[in-house]
């Protein structure tokens, strides 16, 4: 066959081997959810509410909260990523976008933990002496979860963007198009792909991130009604009951939580492909 | 001339530490084999600290660690699925029968209430403290304190201190599950100390000036206090075997009761027991 498509034998190898571990996982998480599911029907995993004492595990409440977080942390973070795309090709001047993309490139080197704990020391009294509350909220960590996709996000559109900038500069230049509405209404849209893909990436981070929402969303157990409520992600979930280790219902939910944020992602990601292809 | 003293006194150094952390771990020269360890939660860190020293000691020695509730400890000990099962109270007198298990009272863990340092709210009976965790008192002013929602932080499920705040001061009421949770110690701490209006648990060996520990029923608590029993809201950990310990599991236990045992008892936030007299 035409090696050109396949590549050398060791590639290949590790394609499959990469590929084949990524299935194993995939699908051991998928069957040990739909063991919990299945083994814990009187556990009322879906459920509202979580009381272990009655015997309730229902962890409705967290796939509330991880949706309401990440879906929010992905708008304000796509905007902010936007805009600094914007900066970056054309929208600022030579020195200011160079200072931003300095200061992106030295934000995607800090670990989560450092941001965690700058804002349980900065944002959470912020926002507990402004807003009221005690601060740990769906609002404090939805902003971090913004600004630590921010990097991620930008660099993809940036990517893009830049090459088809470049591409039809000359012929937008000859037909009388300024450089703002060369940007604005050529570029961007032509971009539309990679504005997707920086979207599912950021929004696969945010509802994936456990560190954040552990730290600031206050982790209580209910529904989020308000940006200042407490909330707990099913994230959060897994990495407060894990360490504790104990069996039964709680361990239940923390399998369905896992298959249920694999599956999110999956779906996400998949949907996105489709929409891309067309 | 001036290399040689450093390094001679690195050497020193070394050769000191090693002998002082060496002596009780000798008695595992020459062993080897398994040892199960299950049970209490709380034990936990006491109990894989313990273990990782003793296999990078001696790697021929396997030791491993599980959680599952007293309950389990006893189950486990007694059914010689375990050669420790770890209870976080006594043993009954008909589990001992059964099982002719003999006990190892090693640690006392203590549960402060605590409160941020500005709050004047030093004491609180034992009723308070139910109706502020089930949601009955939420401003301190009905505590004659600064008027201002109480802000209520809690531990997750299945940690140990959560436990004994549970059994000792809660009992059969459960927690309202709008409480903020958080998964360690070190993050209970923060918060309070963050949180005017805070109000929180830890383990008695984590209090310090950034946090001010409330009295219980007029019980000030304090690790005197706790050693002494003149404060309410203390359970022993035991280590519980079957029959007179011997070999490997009779080296733990005594490492469990030796300087560097007590060492990291303390280091767990507990306070060390010495071995019960035969």
């Amino acid at each position: 066959m035409n090696s050109r498509h396949n590549g050398p034998l060791a590639l290949r190898a590790l394609a499959l081997t990469v590929s084949a571990l990524l299935g194993t996982v995939s699908s051991f998480i998928i069957l040990s959810g739909a063991e919990a599911i299945l083994r814990g029907h009187d556990l009322a995993l879906l459920g509202a509410v979580w009381n272990p004492a009655a015997r309730q595990f229902g962890i409705l409440t967290m796939i509330q909260a991880s949706l309401v977080l990440s879906l929010s942390s992905l708008c304000v973070g796509f905007c902010v990523s936007l805009g600094c795309c914007c900066m970056l090709n054309g929208l600022a001047p030579h020195v200011v976008a160079k200072v931003l993309m300095g200061a992106l490139t030295l934000m995607t080197a800090i670990p989560t933990v450092v941001y965690g704990f700058a804002a349980v020391f900065l944002l959470v009294p912020l926002i507990r002496g402004a807003l009221g509350g005690t601060g740990f909220c769906w609002l404090a960590a939805g902003l971090l979860l913004a600004l630590q996709g921010v990097p991620t996000m930008t660099f993809i559109m940036h990517g893009a963007v830049r090459s088809i900038a470049s591409e039809t500069r000359f012929t937008a230049a000859a037909l009388g198009v300024t450089p703002r509405q060369h940007l604005s209404c050529i570029v961007l849209p032509l971009s539309n792909r990679a504005m997707l893909q920086a979207a599912i990436l950021g929004l696969g981070r945010a509802v994936g991130d456990a560190l954040l929402p552990t730290m600031l969303a206050g982790n209580a157990i209910r529904f989020a009604h308000s940006p200042l409520d407490s909330v707990r992600t099913l994230t959060a979930h897994i990495s407060l009951v894990l360490s504790s280790d104990i069996g039964g219902g709680e361990h239940f939910s923390l399998l369905l939580a896992g298959a249920l944020l694999l599956a999110f992602c999956a779906v996400v990601s998949l949907t996105a492909r489709r929409l891309t292809r067309r | 001339m001036k290399t040689l003293k450093k390094l001679s006194a690195v050497f020193a150094f070394f050769a000191l530490t090693s002998a002082g952390w060496g002596a009780p771990l000798d008695a595992f020269k020459g062993l080897e084999g398994k040892l199960d360890i299950a049970g209490g939660t709380a034990h936990i860190p006491v109990m894989t600290q313990a273990a990782r020293d003793i296999m990078t000691f001696n790697p021929k020695i396997r030791i491993t660690v599980a959680g599952g509730g007293s309950g389990v400890g006893v189950k486990q000990v007694g059914e010689g699925l375990a050669q420790i099962g770890n209870t976080g109270r006594p043993l009954k007198p008909a589990e001992v029968e059964k099982f002719g298990l003999k006990t190892f009272p090693f640690a006392i863990d203590g549960v402060a209430l605590a409160v941020h340092p500005a709050n004047p709210v030093k004491a609180l009976t034992k009723e308070q403290v139910v109706a502020i965790y089930t949601g009955k008192i939420t401003d301190w002013k009905e505590l004659s304190g600064i008027p201002g929602a109480i802000d209520v932080y809690g531990r997750e499920d299945g940690s140990g201190t959560r436990e004994t705040f549970q059994g000792k001061l809660m009992g059969k009421t459960e927690q309202m599950p709008s409480v903020n949770t958080v998964n360690s110690n070190g993050a209970m701490k923060t918060a309070i100390a963050q949180d005017a209006r805070a109000i929180g648990y830890v383990g008695i060996g984590h209090l310090d000036s950034t946090i001010a520990g409330v009295a219980i029923d007029g019980h000030v608590p304090s690790q005197e206090n706790a050693a002494k029993g003149e404060y309410p809201v203390v359970r022993d950990l035991f280590m519980n075997t079957k029959g007179e310990p011997t070999g490997l599991t009779a080296a733990f236990i005594d490492y469990i009761y030796s300087e560097p045992g007590a060492k990291i008892i303390e280091k767990s936030g507990y306070i060390p027991l010495p071995k019960p007299a035969k």
